[in-house]
């Protein structure tokens, strides 16, 4: 699972034109590529873009990228992986992302991330077996005045509890079901 | 553009000022508790008492006291209102005709406000950090048009050298010798590198300048790009402060449309511009090397210095590379003078140093004081001690890469040599209060994990060593380590700190060497006996034959 597998089309395909697929967001990245002037040090601009295009960066994605630069594959895949931001699995309908700054760590981050698991039934990092949440942490998020702070679908909310951050994402859970 | 054209913006943008001037606070902080709301709330108010000629609401840059947050700033009388929900806008906005509220309002005579002083945060709160006229109405600018027209670069440098400016990002390097050494270098291309990846948690700093005042670090930026010879900025924010980045963006655009970037700047044969890189988080890239070959489209893994980044660093080419707070420190000195900046401070460090204060403390938010304040000041007086009656432990400073100071030492002054003295650094400014329930080990612990998941994998020290390290801190947390674990654990802090190849490694020991130095007893409380000497310590209490 850790290779990249080229496409079966894009194999045979020359300079990338579109997607076979036909989707819309091959050809929106391809005139990204294209304004960066085919620059191989845009790399990470164009996974950027790629990653909010798409959600996630998934191999095939990763294959029309290096495509794109003119760059090995494992290159491409070497800097996807470095990095924390770039997300190589898709991600859940809502997500959230619990604050272990050290500010948030002090004031009790970990009780909150504990129960978020526990709720979910999910590991830090990983997503609800039915899709819809994605429970994950950041490093420090700058909200450190604030702290606890939790991240709901982008929305910061300051001073949680693991009792108000359960409560948030009640309706994001699928008891039962999962 | 011209001076009178400067000017002239300046004049126009006061005569329009409004008679009541209505700040609202949107950075993180108060954006993260309906500050963006409440700021909508007050324009509809002022809308609905029919007020829109006499006052204006602005949204600002951070005012500080985040713990407290939404703030509003009403100007005049001067009041600073706290806690502010959308639904107290109507009578806020009362109250300028004489209606009263039920809103708190901050103590602006409490020492977290008196014992500031501003400087690399003097706009931030009264500029509207999306308008350049704002910012030049606040002599935005002057200093960039004052060292175009009347200063060579070596007298720029002159200045910044004699001002005794610092690195802010951490390590404290004379800002002054570093332009000189890249402006030395023979070549036609140079870049000038804003380090904006503030990658320490509990460090908000470098954010609040971004998002309250973006048009200081440009114009820092150009300054120094002028004094080196660069004609190509790049500004690496990290990718998780999207507000910042937008300002950026907007502030890039304004700048390059009023010429203040691009060609010919202010009338003059200098050129410049500046991109913005976004980060994709990895604390490591706050390293100079690794923040470069990021840049550069690759994984952010720092090589070895030398060549230093002033020889060889982006492209192979000559480069300048400071931190957001000392882009930011510049246009005063040059403004102001470097007399008066190098009457700031102690001896060694000179001017001010912006903290995010954070952690078991009262009031927690963003502060700037002069260097050589002793620590207690700032957590004592300013941050008002620990909250619930609890009692100060430690304060951490520097991030995973310093140390916590223990309570008995809070009247060190916060100067780079004195806080080096008791083993750990000034950082860049994060300072995370710990009171008595905080148990050092785990502090410890913590920040080695963070090391261990941000360890690059590049020198087998740093990766290796730091996932040792941590698992030795987890073996004694779980009281299942002797004292040999803890040799082993102080042997290893030596190794990783000596060998490692960039400074996360060579700094990645450091919390624990400072909490093994103030709080050994800590350590030991967690320790087991060791088995094979159980029995020798029971025969050397049988009487002797």
């Amino acid at each position: 699972m850790n290779t990249i597998a080229p496409p079966p089309s894009a194999r045979t395909a020359g300079a990338p034109s579109g997607h076979p697929s036909g989707d819309k967001r091959f050809k929106i990245l391809e005139v990204f590529i294209k304004r960066q002037q085919q620059r191989q040090d845009a790399l990470i601009e164009v996974l950027h873009k790629a990653q909010e295009l798409f959600g996630y960066l998934d191999d095939g994605l990763l294959w029309f990228i290096a495509h794109g630069l003119r760059l090995p594959p494992s290159r491409v895949y070497g800097v996807a992986t470095f990095y924390h931001f770039f997300k190589l699995k898709p991600q859940g309908a809502h997500t959230c992302v619990v604050c272990m700054g050290t500010a948030c760590y002090v004031k009790g981050a970990h009780r909150i991330l504990e129960a978020l698991e526990q709720a979910a039934g999910i590991r830090a990092g990983g997503t609800t077996p039915d899709g819809r949440l994605s429970l994950l942490t950041a490093r420090c998020i700058g909200a450190c005045g604030l702290a606890p702070a939790v991240v709901y679908d982008d929305a910061v909310a300051a001073l949680q509890t693991p009792e108000s951050a359960l409560e948030r994402v009640k309706g994001w859970l699928n008891h039962g079901a999962g | 553009m011209v001076l009178a054209e400067l000017q002239e913006i300046k004049e126009r943008e006061l005569a329009a000022r409004k008679k009541v001037l209505i700040t609202c606070c949107l950075a993180a902080g108060c954006m993260s508790s309906a500050g963006k709301q409440v700021k909508e709330a007050l324009d509809r108010a002022v809308q609905a008492a029919g007020l829109d000629h006499d006052v204006e609401v602005r949204g600002v840059g951070c005012l500080r006291l985040c713990c407290e947050g939404p703030l509003v700033h009403v100007d005049p009388p001067g009041v600073l209102y706290q806690k502010v929900r959308p639904e107290d806008a109507a009578s806020l906005v009362g109250t300028l005709s004489g209606g009263a509220t039920a809103v708190q309002t901050a103590d602006r005579t409490s020492p977290f406000f008196t014992r500031q002083l501003p400087i690399v945060l003097e706009n931030c709160g009264r500029v509207d950090p999306e308008r350049l006229e704002s910012y030049i109405a606040h002599d935005g600018y002057l200093a960039l048009r004052h060292v175009l027209r009347e200063l060579s670069p070596a007298e720029v440098i002159a200045e910044i050298t004699k001002s005794g400016l610092r690195g802010r990002g951490g390590a404290g390097y004379p800002t002054g010798l570093k332009w000189a050494t890249v402006a030395k270098t023979a070549s036609a291309k140079k870049y000038v590198i804003c380090n904006a990846d503030e990658g320490d948690p509990g460090a908000f700093m470098d954010r609040s300048v971004l998002e309250s005042d973006p048009h200081r670090v440009l114009e820092g930026m150009s300054i120094a790009a002028y004094a080196v010879g660069a004609d190509q900025g790049y500004i690496y924010v990290r990718a998780e402060y999207p507000l910042a980045i937008a300002r950026l963006q907007t502030a890039i655009r304004q700048a390059k449309q009023f010429g203040l970037l691009g060609s010919g700047i202010l009338e003059s044969p200098f050129h410049f511009n500046v991109d913005i890189r976004i980060g994709a988080g990895a604390f490591v890239c706050g390293e100079e090397t690794a923040l470069m070959a990021s840049i550069e489209g690759r994984r952010g893994q720092p090589r070895p210095r030398p060549p230093y980044p002033a020889e060889s660093g982006l492209f192979g080419q000559p480069t300048l590379i400071n931190n957001v707070e000392t882009f930011a420190n510049v246009p005063p000195i040059l403004r102001r003078g470097a007399a008066w900046f190098a009457s700031i401070g102690t001896e060694r460090s000179k001017g001010t140093k912006v903290f995010a204060l954070a952690g078991k403390i009262r009031r927690t938010g963003l502060i700037e004081v002069p260097m050589g304040i002793p620590l207690r000041t700032i957590v004592e007086d300013m941050g008002g001690g620990a909250p619930d009656g609890g009692r100060i432990k430690a304060v951490q400073t520097g991030g995973p890469s310093g140390g916590c100071i223990p309570a008995e030492h809070l009247d060190t002054p916060v100067d780079y040599e004195s806080l080096t003295r008791l083993g750990s650094i000034m950082g860049s400014g994060g300072m995370i209060v710990m009171d008595e329930r905080d148990n050092m080990v785990d502090v410890a612990r913590f920040f080695m994990e963070f090391c261990m998941d941000e360890s690059c994998g590049k020198c087998i020290p740093c990766r290796a060593g730091t996932v040792q390290m941590h698992e030795l801190l987890r073996k004694i947390l779980a009281r299942r380590a002797t004292a040999r674990d803890l040799t082993t654990l102080e042997e290893l802090c030596d190794l990783v700190k000596n060998t490692s190849l960039c400074g996360l490694g060579q700094t990645a020991p450091n919390p624990v060497l400072s909490t093994l130095r103030f709080f050994r007893r800590e350590y030991l409380d967690l320790l087991q006996p060791e088995p094979w000497k159980a029995p020798a310590a029971a025969a050397s209490s049988e009487p002797a034959p």
